[in-house]
C-alpha cells in the first residue's frame, strides 16, 4: 500500500463528516415529511420541489434518504457502542487475569467468531420478531468477539511495559492499573477498530432491513428502500441506486476513515510516509 | 525487617535463584552486583512479590516480621508501596507517556493513604521537592517526554517514596543515565535512605557506583550468592574467586595503564538450564579444583559478617 495516508485519511473524514452532517440536519429537518403519503405524486421525476424526484408512494427520495442517513448511523453507533464496550472490558478482564479466564474467553471469542452474523440475526428475529432493536443486538453480538481480541493483544503489548511495573511497584490493583494504564493506551487502536467496524455496522443493518429483520414501517432506512426498490427495477431504477450509492459513499467513508487512522497510528507505515509527503512538499 | 531463608526461584527445569539467605536491617544499605543474568533483578522482584507467573517460589520470606512465603497477591500488595517500594532500570519507560507525572506519584498517596486530591497535590509537591526536581509545582502537570532522564528516575523515586517504605529496592537505577546525572541520583538515594532512615537494596553491575552507594555487599553469580559482607572488606580483600575477577576487571583511571589489556572473567554466564552441577562458578574459574565440579561449596563464614562460599577457602588453599 503505497497510498500516502493523508489524502484516504482526508477523503474518509469528509465523506463522514458529510453524512454526519446530513443526519444530523435530518433530525432538525427534511424537506418534507416522509410519513406522508401522496400517491397522486408517485414516480415524480427529479424537480425543484423534489430533488430526487418521489417514489412509488409519492414520498420525497431525498427525504427519506435523510431520514434513512439517522437510522444507518444511529444502529451503526449503538450497536458497536455496545458491542464494543463488552468487547473490550472482556478484553481487558481477559489480559488483566490470565490463565484460565484468558484462556476461555478466548476459546469463546472463537466459537464467536464461527457463528455467522446473519444467521443469529434470523434467530432473533425469528424468537422475538423483527425488529430494530433486535438488529442492533444482532451487530452488537458480531462485534463483541472482534473487541476482545483487539483489546486483548492491545491490552497484553502494555502490560509488558516497564510503567505498569511501576505501577505494580507502588502497590496498585489490576483494576486500577487496567482503567488508568492500559485503557488510555490502548484507546487509539479502539478507535481505529470501531471505525472500521462502523462501516461494517452500517452495510449489516443495510442488508438486515433489506431481508425485512431491521428497521420496520415507517421508519426511513435505505436497506429497505432498497428491498421496496427491487420489485421497481424496471419501472423506476433510480429508487435502488440513490439508497444504493448512500451505502456506498458511508461505508467507503467510514472505511478510508479507519484505514487512515490505524496508518496514522502505526509507526511502521508512519516512517513510509514521511519521505513521501516531503517529496510532495518539493514538487511545485 | 527482610529475612529470605534458602529463597530459590524455580522457572520451569531453571533455577534463577538458588538458596538465597539474606536480610536488610532497617535503614541498612545493602548491595548487590552481578553480571546480567546473575539473577539480581529476579531478587528484587521476588522480594516485591512480583515474580513471573510461571516462577515457582521455594524457602521462606520474612517482611516485617510477616512470613510472605506462599503470600497472595492481595497480602504482596498490602506490603507494596507502604513498606517496600521499588524503582527500576528504565526511566524512560517506567512512566506512563499518557499520564502528568504528578497523577502517577499520586495514585498511591490517594489510594493507600486517602489523601483528598488537594493533600494529595501538596504531598506530592512536596515528594518532588525532596527528590530534587526544580520547581516542583510546575513539573506535576508535566508529561513524562518534556522530562529529561534524570528528572523522570527522580520522579519515580518521589513515586516510590510516596507511602513512606521501610525498604526501597532500585533495579539499575543509573544504568540508563550518563555518569554525571547517575552520580546525582546514587547520592541521592543515600541522603534519603540517611535522612528517611530508609533501606535500600542498590542492584547494579557498576561496582564504583555501588561502593560509594551501600554499606554492605552481596556477590551474585548464577542466582547465587557468592561473597557476601561490608562494602570495605569485600573490596580490599575478596575471598571469592569471582569477586577477585570482577575486581580485577575494573578500568583503572592512572594513564599509563590505559594501554595494558584489561582483565576479564573468561567465558561467559551459563544459561539458567545448564548451571553446572557443583560450584556455579566451575569452568570460568582461574583456580579450580576437581571438587568445584561436583560438589556445591559451603559458606565459609570469614572476618566480621564477611562471608564466601568457596571450595578454596574450606580446603586451606585459597
Amino acid at each position: 500500500m503505497k497510498q500516502p495516508a493523508p489524502i484516504h485519511l482526508r477523503l474518509g473524514l469528509a465523506l463522514v463528516g458529510m453524512v454526519t452532517f446530513v443526519a444530523l440536519l435530518a433530525l432538525v429537518w427534511t424537506p418534507y415529511d416522509v410519513t406522508l403519503l401522496e400517491i397522486s405524486a408517485k414516480f415524480r421525476p427529479p424537480s425543484p420541489e423534489n430533488w430526487l424526484g418521489t417514489d412509488q408512494l409519492g414520498r420525497d427520495v431525498l427525504s427519506l434518504l435523510m431520514a434513512g442517513s439517522v437510522n444507518s448511523l444511529a444502529v451503526a453507533f449503538a450497536s458497536v457502542g455496545i458491542g464494543g464496550s463488552i468487547g473490550t472490558a472482556l478484553g481487558l478482564l481477559a489480559s488483566a487475569k490470565g490463565g484460565w479466564v484468558e484462556t476461555t474467553l478466548m476459546r469463546l471469542t472463537d466459537l464467536g467468531f464461527a457463528f455467522p452474523a446473519l444467521l443469529f440475526a434470523i434467530l432473533l428475529a425469528a424468537a422475538f420478531g423483527p425488529s430494530l432493536s433486535n438488529a442492533i443486538f444482532a451487530i452488537a453480538f458480531i462485534n463483541i468477539p472482534i473487541f476482545v481480541r483487539v483489546a486483548r493483544s492491545a491490552a497484553n503489548q502494555i502490560w509488558t511495559r516497564d510503567f505498569l511495573r511501576a505501577g505494580q511497584a507502588a502497590g496498585q490493583t489490576k483494576w486500577r492499573l487496567t482503567l488508568d494504564h492500559i485503557l488510555p493506551n490502548i484507546a487509539a487502536v479502539l478507535i481505529v477498530q470501531a471505525t472500521i467496524e462502523f462501516a461494517v455496522a452500517i452495510l449489516a443493518e443495510a442488508a438486515l432491513s433489506y431481508l425485512g429483520l431491521g428497521a420496520q414501517p415507517p421508519l426511513a432506512s435505505w436497506g429497505r428502500m432498497l428491498s421496496q426498490a427491487q420489485t421497481l427495477m424496471y419501472l423506476a431504477p433510480q429508487l435502488a441506486i440513490y439508497p444504493g450509492l448512500c451505502i456506498i459513499i458511508t461505508v467507503l467513508g467510514f472505511g478510508l476513515l479507519g484505514d487512515g487512522l490505524r496508518d496514522m497510528t502505526d509507526p511502521r507505515l508512519r516512517q513510509n510516509r514521511r519521505p513521501q509527503s516531503r517529496r510532495r512538499q518539493a514538487r511545485p | 525487617m527482610i529475612q529470605t531463608k534458602t529463597l530459590t526461584v524455580q522457572i520451569g527445569a531453571a533455577q534463577a535463584l538458588r538458596d538465597i539467605s539474606l536480610s536488610v536491617s532497617p535503614g541498612q544499605r545493602l548491595g548487590i552486583v552481578g553480571e546480567s543474568g546473575s539473577g539480581k533483578s529476579m531478587l528484587g522482584l521476588a522480594l516485591m512479590g512480583m515474580l513471573p507467573q510461571e516462577a515457582a517460589l521455594l524457602g521462606q520470606i520474612t517482611i516485617q516480621g510477616r512470613d510472605m512465603t506462599g503470600a497472595n497477591d492481595a497480602a504482596w500488595r498490602a506490603l507494596r508501596a507502604r513498606q517496600i517500594a521499588m524503582i527500576f532500570q528504565e526511566p524512560m519507560a517506567a512512566l506512563n507517556p499518557l499520564r502528568r507525572v504528578g497523577d502517577t506519584v499520586m495514585d498511591p498517596l490517594r489510594q493507600h493513604l486517602g489523601l483528598s486530591q488537594e493533600q494529595a497535590l501538596n504531598r506530592a509537591i512536596a515528594l518532588f521537592d525532596e527528590t530534587g526536581i526544580q520547581d516542583p509545582q510546575a513539573k506535576i502537570a508535566a508529561y513524562p517526554h518534556s522530562l529529561s532522564g534524570g528528572q523522570r528516575q527522580r520522579v519515580l523515586i518521589a513515586l516510590a517514596l510516596a507511602c513512606n517504605p521501610k525498604l526501597l529496592i532500585a533495579d539499575e537505577p543509573t544504568t540508563a543515565l550518563d555518569a554525571h546525572v547517575a552520580r546525582r541520583i546514587t547520592d541521592l538515594l543515600v541522603r534519603l535512605s540517611r535522612n528517611r532512615g530508609m533501606a535500600l537494596m542498590f542492584i547494579s553491575h557498576d561496582l564504583a557506583a555501588v561502593a560509594r552507594t551501600v554499606d554492605d555487599l552481596a556477590v551474585m553469580y548464577g542466582g547465587e550468592i557468592v561473597e557476601a559482607g561490608p562494602v570495605a572488606a569485600l573490596l580490599s580483600t575478596p575471598r571469592h574467586p569471582y569477586t577477585q575477577g570482577l575486581l580485577a576487571a575494573r578500568p583503572p583511571l592512572e594513564p599509563g595503564h590505559l594501554r595494558r589489556r584489561l582483565p576479564v572473567i573468561p567465558g561467559t554466564v551459563p544459561g539458567l538450564a545448564d548451571l553446572p552441577p557443583g560450584c556455579r562458578f566451575a569452568g570460568r574459574c582461574p583456580v579450580e579444583l576437581p571438587i568445584c565440579a561436583t560438589t556445591r561449596p559451603p559458606k565459609t563464614q570469614l572476618k566480621n559478617s564477611h562471608t564466601a562460599a568457596c571450595h578454596r577457602l574450606t580446603t586451606g588453599t585459597p
